[in-house]
């Protein structure tokens, strides 16, 4: 009774699209980020879905990879969030608009 | 692990042991020694350039596949020192005024350097993507490193978030093209798209695509670039410096490392998407650029608009594999760039006291004061705009040539890219006509007839001596490959053909 490996494509695929969705429409800097975590995520199923279907190692072997990258990058999203936090007591990215594009 | 695999990781050693031993010195050494801090970074980069530049090639990938050491890499690894040590050189008194010259500043110019060397020699997706990575975490603590400077806070998080995000795209790309083939070498997904266009289409033309997307978001091309003008004004100069050269020159290593894999199937699609992007881009960079006043602003879309060049270069060369002339032209362009832009923002580092943000009222009469600073920004300025006697001329020349030999998109291309140009030269040479044909502040006597008792001296200019060497040194190298070019691009044509031929 195994689950077709296309259905965690799908998956993967939906969690991504929710993923850019929400940083497209979200506005609070931290739910971005955790949108952004949330595509990684989903690559991540991809890549493991993708490596049991070829039978190829190297797939898995790409998520350790990624989660190293992605924990990194908290470090230093978490750290910019907080520092801005601190000076204007709000994470709301359109209330952080002194430069305007 | 061979011994050629050391030799080829060779600059990449140097250059984080740099990184890391200037991190650690840091805790040592006494506040007035910090300048020791840039002078070895100095040191280490100039060792990792001469290091690069002996060591012999390979034509396979080494380190299990993973990177090439090829003249591609080789030349890609001299261009990203170069910008980072005319980086250091131009930033070191500058950090020293802004409170910011610590050890970690160092490290992290460093370690992006890396990050971009990594880009330029990977054989294997996962190693683009880790280089992409190495390149731009560090960016992001730069941009925004005066921590308590509200503009560079908002530079630091709409350069993460917008960051992050094209990496989450570009690693689903990664993903979708494994998906389709099987692997995530770059031989290895060249020799497989052809089969897995037949079975997979989607998988292939998504993967290429949100790949198309990420880079493009480093580089700064329309529509992905609307982070660059707010970061590049809030970031600390200095950091916009490097970042502009950086960023751009990594994304662009890329692009000549991924076009190498598209199919000739694909070639046509790829240069109609590539060259739709490139005349947004031109487009849009110029005009905008146009109404700028603020003068770092301007460098940005001025980044722009020279990311929509390089792009014509990507899109036309695309006919089955990398085209010579094309990535010749490329190469020629991106080094050129790292020259005329270092310079350019160089200038107005050293035109910047304390963090203030000059715009083109303080260029005002500045050759008069200091006319090798002026006629240094007047070149930089002319060589930006493609004009001759500067190596900026030969950059567009050759691209365009290129260009026009691909046939008829290509002279499109072509031709878009020399209306751009045109519109360009009115606001390069805007900064040129404030530098020199307004008259200086007015002197003493000429304010007391205007009945203003005390006219503001003209800005000062903070020129250390490594500052003024890195001015130099890029401004001798842009008039140097704009009076003589054939050298440079004989050379590049060389590189092109070997990094060709080394395709399977």
């Amino acid at each position: 009774m195994s689950v077709p490996v296309v259905n965690y494509l799908v998956l993967s695929a939906v969690l991504f699209a929710v993923g850019t969705l929400g940083v497209l429409s979200r506005r609070n800097a931290l739910i971005l980020f955790m949108s952004i975590e949330l595509m990684l995520n989903a690559v991540n199923l991809a890549f493991i879905a993708f490596a049991r279907q070829w039978g190829d190692m190297a797939g898995q072997v790409i998520v350790f990879f990624v989660l190293v990258v992605a924990a990194a990058e908290v470090v230093v999203g978490l750290a910019i969030i907080i520092n801005i936090f601190r000076t204007r007591e709000t994470v709301d990215v359109d209330d952080v608009d002194r430069l305007r594009g | 692990m061979e011994a050629r695999d050391f030799l080829a990781l060779t600059p990449l050693l140097i250059v984080t042991g740099t990184a890391l031993f200037v991190l650690v010195l840091d805790l040592f050494l006494r506040e007035e020694r910090r300048g020791w801090l840039s002078g070895l970074s100095l040191l280490g980069v100039v060792a990792a350039f001469l290091a690069n530049l002996s060591l012999p090639t390979f034509r396979e990938p080494l380190v299990q596949g993973m990177i090439r050491f090829d003249a591609l890499t080789q030349f890609l690894n001299a261009v990203f020192l170069l910008g980072c040590g005319l980086a250091v050189m131009l930033s070191a008194d500058y950090a020293r005024r802004q409170g910011m010259a610590r050890g970690e500043y160092y490290c992290l110019v460093l370690l992006s350097t890396l990050g971009a060397m990594l880009m330029g020699a990977s054989a294997d997706l996962l190693m683009l993507f880790l280089g992409l990575e190495t390149l731009s975490i560090p960016l992001y603590v730069l941009a925004t490193f005066t921590r308590r400077n509200p503009a560079s806070q908002e530079a630091g998080l709409k350069y993460f978030l917008l960051g992050a995000f094209s990496s989450a795209l570009f690693l689903y790309g990664i993903a979708l093209l494994y998906g389709a083939t099987g692997t995530t070498k770059l031989d290895g997904v060249l020799q497989g798209l052809s089969s897995a266009m037949g079975t997979a289409p989607g998988l292939v033309l998504g993967g290429l695509g949100l790949l198309l997307v990420g880079l493009a978001f480093k580089a700064a091309a329309v529509p992905f670039h609307t982070w660059a003008p707010d970061v590049y004004e809030g970031a600390p100069t200095s950091v916009t410096a490097f970042m502009a050269v950086a960023a751009k020159a990594g994304a662009f290593a890329a692009f000549l490392r991924v076009l190498a894999i598209s199919t000739p199937a694909l070639a046509e699609g790829w240069a109609l998407v590539v060259g739709w992007l490139a005349v947004l881009t031109m487009a849009l960079g110029n005009v905008v650029a146009v109404v700028q006043l603020n003068l770092k602003r301007l460098l940005a879309y001025s980044s722009i608009a020279h990311a929509g060049y390089l792009l014509i270069a990507v899109a036309v060369g695309q006919t089955g594999a990398l085209s010579e002339p094309a990535s010749a032209g490329l190469l020629f362009y991106l080094l050129v760039y790292t020259l005329m832009t270092l310079g350019a923002f160089g200038v107005v580092i050293v035109a910047e006291g304390r963090g203030e943000n000059l715009s083109l009222e303080d260029m005002k009469g500045l050759a008069w004061r200091y006319p090798w600073v002026g006629l240094a920004m007047a070149l930089f300025m002319v060589s930006l705009a493609g004009l001759p006697p500067t190596a900026g001329f030969f950059a567009k020349f050759y691209v365009f040539r290129a260009a026009v030999e691909a046939g008829s998109w290509g002279v499109l291309l072509a031709i878009v890219g020399v209306i751009a140009s045109v519109i360009s030269v009115f606001y390069y040479l805007r900064v040129v006509y404030y530098l020199y044909l307004r008259p200086a502040p007015a002197p003493v006597a000429a304010a007391a007839t205007e009945g203003e008792g005390e006219e503001e001296p003209g800005r000062p200019v903070y020129l250390s001596r490594l500052a003024a060497w890195g001015l130099g040194i890029a401004a001798v190298s842009v008039l140097f490959l704009g009076v003589y070019p054939t050298a440079a691009l004989r050379w590049l044509v060389e590189i092109a053909a070997a990094a060709m031929s080394a395709l399977p």
